[in-house]
């Protein structure tokens, strides 16, 4: 078959050509479109986002939210990884499914679930009020603090998985050889396990990170129209507003920072790589 | 072990518990909600009952979006999986340069924030003048599906053994006979899981699908969150509690074809 090997590249050009039509190149038209004003090149539109408080206060938004979401599932999902792959048996089972499980529910049914769970009469509050924490039931549903839990959640699984990656892979007579040669528990943990981790964790944080700046449907169902993010803000100028202009101004600003964030987490991951 | 790593154990499996409820919690309470009898979402409910199961029979425009949903996640599923296959065929035999970039562009999609993706296509559409709101549908979701098919594909052809083809033409197979009865069917748990995870991102996409819905073409979650909205009530979570349903049965299929490890390898 080998006069066939020369042959077989043609084969990827359908779907090649077909991603180029409908995909990059309108990417690139977007890019294009956000830079032109009438007279040529020009980067008015971008001046006038930047100039205006309000762009910043979104752009804060976007961060702080994405920061803190990131931060929540990054101190959730690290034990959890390593229980992951510690576990046996039924356990492995109860864990893998409950991490596998929620990737293939729909973002809509998951986002509706916490408005009835962080309402004032929600399971939240009831435990809270329940375990003596709250002195009376309170909404967390329309709070900066309810769009955390509930972003954390759906994108949990994101930072568990790419840690779980990287730690089934080490030998666990490592921690045991350190602990024979007389390293200190913590000196192990903070010399041996993080720098072996360090690439699954750079890629759990960039999956999170870059899912929680362009999520949509979450903070629009649990937090509502009076906190903007640059996601829910190009939505709506886009769906409601008709202002395309500022739409296409702040959808290149969402895909150069996503860009960044896989650029930057493919070279710090294969840095880390080197390093341990 | 010394006491404190004792301590560090137990924290673990402590955190690792409370992650699965916590994970499990909007599931749960979804379906929880959905078997009650209690308008306004009480927990536990005062009562069981069927009645937003009933209620779906005529809530109006639900029907017309599933049949939509269904029929939108099925076709891009199929497009993408015979171009993802044939596109991944020509990575892994093919010898020219640049296959881990084209690689990367097709699974590209999956790293890009959707919102933006849908706005890029919109106007692409535009511009060639296609406003008809189904065929948009179904040629965004074959950028949305491929990705699942040649990230699963490439996987699965990158451990088939391709001599197996030639001893199945020495044997006196014709080519496309090899290719039937050997590749497609060391592909096929392949194509299933990538098939079935394809259809079900499918099926629950939101921020590409917006831009393309009309008055009459709408997509499951796009007529669900318009439910949102407009009239909230356990109408809703007897709808998510069948796409729950949907998803347990995609993940028993996916453990029985390929294990549940191999489905949570990243």
């Amino acid at each position: 078959m080998n006069q066939d090997r020369s042959l077989i590249g043609w084969l990827a050009v359908p779907a090649v050509a077909y991603l180029v039509f409908v995909y990059a190149l309108p990417l690139l038209w977007l890019l294009a479109r956000s830079i032109t004003g009438p007279e040529g090149i020009s980067f008015a539109l971008f001046r006038d986002f930047f100039a205006d408080p309000f762009s910043w206060r979104v752009i804060g938004n976007t961060m702080r939210i994405a920061g803190l979401v990131t931060l929540v599932c990054l101190l959730v999902g690290y034990p959890v990884a390593f229980a992951l792959a510690r576990a046996k048996g039924v356990v492995q089972v109860i864990l893998l499914a409950a991490i596998i499980l929620p990737l293939s529910v729909g973002v809509v049914v998951k986002a509706f679930a916490w408005q009835v769970v962080l309402r004032r009469d929600g399971v939240v509050s009831q435990f809270l009020v329940g375990i003596g924490v709250w002195s009376e039931p309170q909404r967390l549903l329309f709070t900066e603090t309810g769009l955390v839990i509930g972003a954390a959640n759906v994108f949990l699984p994101f930072m568990i998985l790419p840690i779980y990656s990287v730690v089934k892979l080490i030998d666990p007579r490592l921690m045991e050889a350190g602990a024979t040669l007389g390293v200190g528990p913590f000196r192990r943990l903070f010399r041996i396990l993080l720098p072996l981790t360090l690439p699954g964790v750079v890629s759990g944080i960039a999956f999170v990170f870059s899912l929680a700046v362009s999520m949509f449907v979450i903070p629009s169902l649990l937090i509502g129209d009076r906190f903007q993010t640059l996601a829910t803000l190009t939505g709506r100028s886009f769906l409601l507003m008709r202002n395309e202009a500022l739409g296409s101004v702040t959808a290149t600003v969402l895909l150069v920072l996503a860009v960044m964030i896989v650029l930057l987490s493919s070279l710090l991951a294969r840095r880390a790589g080197r390093f341990s | 072990m010394t006491a404190s790593e004792r301590i560090a154990q137990a924290l673990m499996w402590v955190i690792a518990g409370c992650a699965v409820i916590f994970l499990l919690t909007p599931l749960v309470v979804t379906v929880a909600v959905s078997f009650g009898n209690s308008a306004v979402f009480t927990l536990p409910p005062p009562e069981w009952s069927f009645r937003w199961y009933e209620r779906l029979a005529n809530t109006r425009g639900l029907w017309p979006s599933i049949i939509t949903s269904v029929q939108i996640a099925g076709l891009s599923t199929l497009i993408s999986l015979v171009l993802g296959t044939l596109c991944a065929i020509a990575i892994v035999r093919g010898r020219f340069p640049g296959r881990d970039a084209i690689a990367t562009f097709l699974v590209s999609p999956l790293m890009l924030p959707g919102l933006v993706v849908g706005i890029a296509m919109l106007q692409g559409f535009r511009l060639i003048g296609l406003r008809e709101a189904w065929t948009s549908l179904l040629m965004a979701h074959v950028v949305i599906t491929m990705p699942y098919v040649v990230r699963t594909v490439l996987a699965a052809l990158s451990l088939f053994d391709f001599t197996l083809l030639d001893a199945a033409r020495m044997l006196g197979c014709s080519p496309a006979q090899a290719v039937r009865r050997v590749l497609v069917p060391a592909l096929g748990p392949a194509f299933l899981t990538s098939g079935m995870f394809a259809f079900l991102a499918s099926m629950d996409n939101y921020p590409v699908s917006i831009f393309f819905t009309d008055a009459w073409t709408k997509t499951l979650p796009i007529q669900m969150l318009q439910y949102v909205e407009e009239r909230p009530d356990p109408t809703i979570a007897a709808i998510s509690a069948g796409l729950i349903l949907l998803a347990v049965i995609v993940m028993i299929i996916g453990d029985r074809l390929v294990g549940l490890r191999k489905l949570a390898d990243f």
